[in-house]
């Protein structure tokens, strides 16, 4: 399950974007997604889209996690979007946090690749990184 | 406290059977060392406060929530800033972006402080802030507004959250480092000390600790090291211990296992009797007796059937009360979907109001004392707390004061409690622990019936408006003359910065500006990122 032999562990660039200093659930995905067989570049609190793009850069990461409970996932989510293009990055973007069910859609239309909300499984949070990742292949 | 019946009427079971105020031996409710509670009667004289956390928009939205908070029967006020106000940047600035009045009420001026309050008496009621880094900047803002209605500060009652210690193990909403950190606290205990004598200088929060992940007794130790590392600093700061700990307060969260936290709560009376007592040489009783304030816990609050969350919410207030807390926030039953709605924020004080009035357990003073797990919990939360007292005690060379310092620093406080977050999490993945509505029993969810508060772009634009106003209309000669003496105060450890800050606020610099000037002389503070 945890990836191919002919296939090197997906690479997860995770982050607080912003002001936002909640970060448990952001470390517990990281847990998570290393015992699920994922390499994780840690960036922690207070990162931009810039310090973000150069982690991706450097490290050559599939998928960007960004971690937002402020309420600022409609106008932060699409921006990290955006400025991974703008970079000429495909790299797709998965939110965590408190994003309502109402807000999805549209966080879809701008381009996130995967929404987790509080609850989600070590299992849900595995299979959407992963899934984001495949979906760009 | 005589009422026309005799207290003996007064207190009775729903079936008429009148009841004392205290059943059991041993040391009394309001005797050292106070496991039992900090007044002989407690709520029979005194109710706890129910203080309703609220702040979202601009001033002018949060002053609305505030009026009908205590229209509704609300007796204490509390402040939730939004992230930039937190982080000590203003509203036009490029980090705020998205941020402004979302997750609690932008601030930017004293004129948004004044729009904060408009039409509430600041000489009669109480007014609690939570902020950390900036803190002192805000209670100078929170003295201006008084002062500019004709209230003098000594009449100004409230507390400010002023712990920043606990933002570098949990909360995270640092701004400078450690130290010059702690000497802002230590500053705003020595003015409030001085001038403020009904104001609670500093709120120590084992809150965010336990919101991080963090167990009952890490909550318990790491909150009561970080109140005897403020003691220790004031005290090398020259002040008399009995001078200022009198009005330190606490801050602890109540989560879901009842009896462990009702055992949690009467460990800390009991430990900060005894060591302000005999470590700090603590002589008048006031320095000895641990008050707090309890907010349920928002992290045992799902998305899942957010109705369910109204329960959880009324047992661990229950908790908070059978533990003797002198306040009291209840969750919002829609917290883990979005900021609290006005319905829901009515629900969650409504509670309180059914626990104080209904269930009869504010007749009796420690009603689970004398039970056997109560006790054995008490000793075992005291128990185990030490040896964390111990190993920081190491850590400091004797010093909790230093331990503190160095577990921030070494990053041991943050490995902790992300270990305990991460053990949680697993046990309720593998289905150890059941969580209603998440892992066991999760049919009836309806996400259709969700009614949440949503906070407009507007609201960015509003603020960003009112700011630059206040910019146009202010003398910038007398800002900028007020932010060099709070830069050459600053550089001066023994000088006390309330009386700049006062100043600077008083000719309209902003957090943001004063923020910067304190940045120029004490740095910034960025933490080693481990998971």
């Amino acid at each position: 399950m945890n990836g191919s032999a002919d296939r090197p562990p997906i690479r997860v660039v995770l982050a607080k974007l912003g002001l936002d200093g909640h970060d448990r659930g952001l470390k517990v995905v990281a847990r998570m997604l290393r015992d699920g067989g994922m390499e994780v570049v840690y960036l922690g609190l207070r990162q931009t889209t810039d310090t973000i793009i150069d982690a991706v850069e450097q490290e050559d990461a599939d998928v960007v996690g960004i971690s937002m409970l402020n309420a600022g996932h409609l106008t932060l989510g699409p921006r990290m979007v955006e400025a991974l293009a703008d970079a000429g990055l495909d790299v797709p973007v998965v939110i965590g946090g408190i994003v309502p069910d109402e807000d999805r859609p549209a966080m879809a239309n701008a381009g996130v690749a995967g929404v987790l909300g509080p609850g989600a499984t070590a299992e849900e949070v595995v299979a959407c990184v992963r899934a984001a990742a495949d979906a760009r292949d | 406290m005589d009422s026309p019946s005799s207290p003996a009427s007064r207190f009775r079971t729903l079936s008429g059977i009148p009841v004392d105020a205290v059943y059991g031996d041993g040391p009394a409710p309001g005797e050292f060392p106070y496991t039992r509670g900090v007044h002989a009667e407690m709520y029979r004289t005194r109710p706890w406060t129910m203080r309703m956390f609220a702040g979202f928009g601009t001033a002018t939205d949060t002053n609305a929530r505030f009026c009908e908070l205590l229209a509704a029967g609300g007796t204490g006020l509390s402040t939730a800033f939004d992230m930039p106000t937190l982080m000590g940047r203003d509203s036009d600035h490029d980090w705020a972006l998205g941020e402004v009045g979302r997750a609690g009420v932008a601030v930017d001026t004293v004129e948004d402080m004044t729009d904060l309050f408009a039409g509430i008496d600041l000489g009669s009621v109480s007014t609690s802030m939570t902020i950390n880094g900036p803190a002192p900047i805000l209670l100078a803002m929170y003295v201006v507004v008084a002062e500019e209605g004709g209230v003098d500060r000594e009449r100004l009652a409230g507390t400010l959250q002023n712990d920043i210690l606990k933002e570098y193990q949990a909360q995270k909403e640092y701004l400078f480092p450690p130290r010059p950190s702690v000497r802002l606290v230590t500053d705003v205990v020595g003015f409030t000390t001085a001038e403020m004598p009904r104001w609670n200088p500093v709120s120590i929060s084992g809150y965010h600790i336990r919101e991080a992940g963090s167990t009952a007794v890490q909550e318990l130790a790491f909150t009561l090291a970080n109140g005897f590392a403020y003691v220790e600093a004031a005290v090398a700061a020259g002040m008399d211990v009995d001078d200022f700990a009198p009005r330190l307060s606490f801050f602890f969260n109540s989560h879901s296992d009842l009896f462990e936290e009702v055992g949690k709560f009467r460990a800390a009376r009991r430990i900060w009797a005894r060591w302000m007592r005999d470590r700090y040489g603590a002589t008048d009783e006031r320095s000895l007796k641990l008050r707090f304030h309890t907010q349920t816990a928002g992290v045992s609050l799902t998305a899942q059937q957010p109705e369910v969350n109204i329960a959880r919410v009324a047992l661990q207030a229950l908790a908070g009360v059978l533990g003797g807390t002198q306040s009291l926030h209840t969750d919002s039953f829609d917290e883990a979907l979005a900021l609290p709605s006005e319905d829901a924020a009515r629900i969650a004080l409504r509670t309180q109001q059914v626990i104080a009035h209904e269930t009869g357990v504010a007749n009796v003073v420690d009603p689970l004392g004398g039970s056997a797990y109560v006790e054995w919990m008490t000793d075992e939360m005291e128990r185990q707390a030490t040896e964390v007292f111990d190993h920081l005690e190491q850590l400091g060379d004797g010093s909790l004061l230093e331990g503190v310092y160095a577990g921030i620093d070494d990053g041991w406080f943050v490995g902790e409690i992300a270990d305990a977050s991460y053990r949680h999490e697993r046990e309720v993945n593998a289905g150890e622990r059941i969580v209603v509505g998440v892992n066991e029993f999760t049919e009836g969810d309806d996400p259709s019936a969700r009614r949440l508060l949503r906070i407009g772009q507007e609201t960015e634009e509003i603020q960003r408006k009112r700011l630059a106003t206040v910019r146009q209309g202010r003398d910038d000669g007398a800002v900028a003359s007020t932010l060099a003496r709070v830069v050459a105060d600053a550089a001066e450890p023994t000088i006390n910065l309330m009386p700049a800050l006062l100043e600077a606020v008083r000719a309209r610099a902003t957090v943001g500006e004063v923020v910067d000037a304190l940045e120029g002389v004490f740095g910034t503070y960025v933490e080693r990122a481990v998971v």
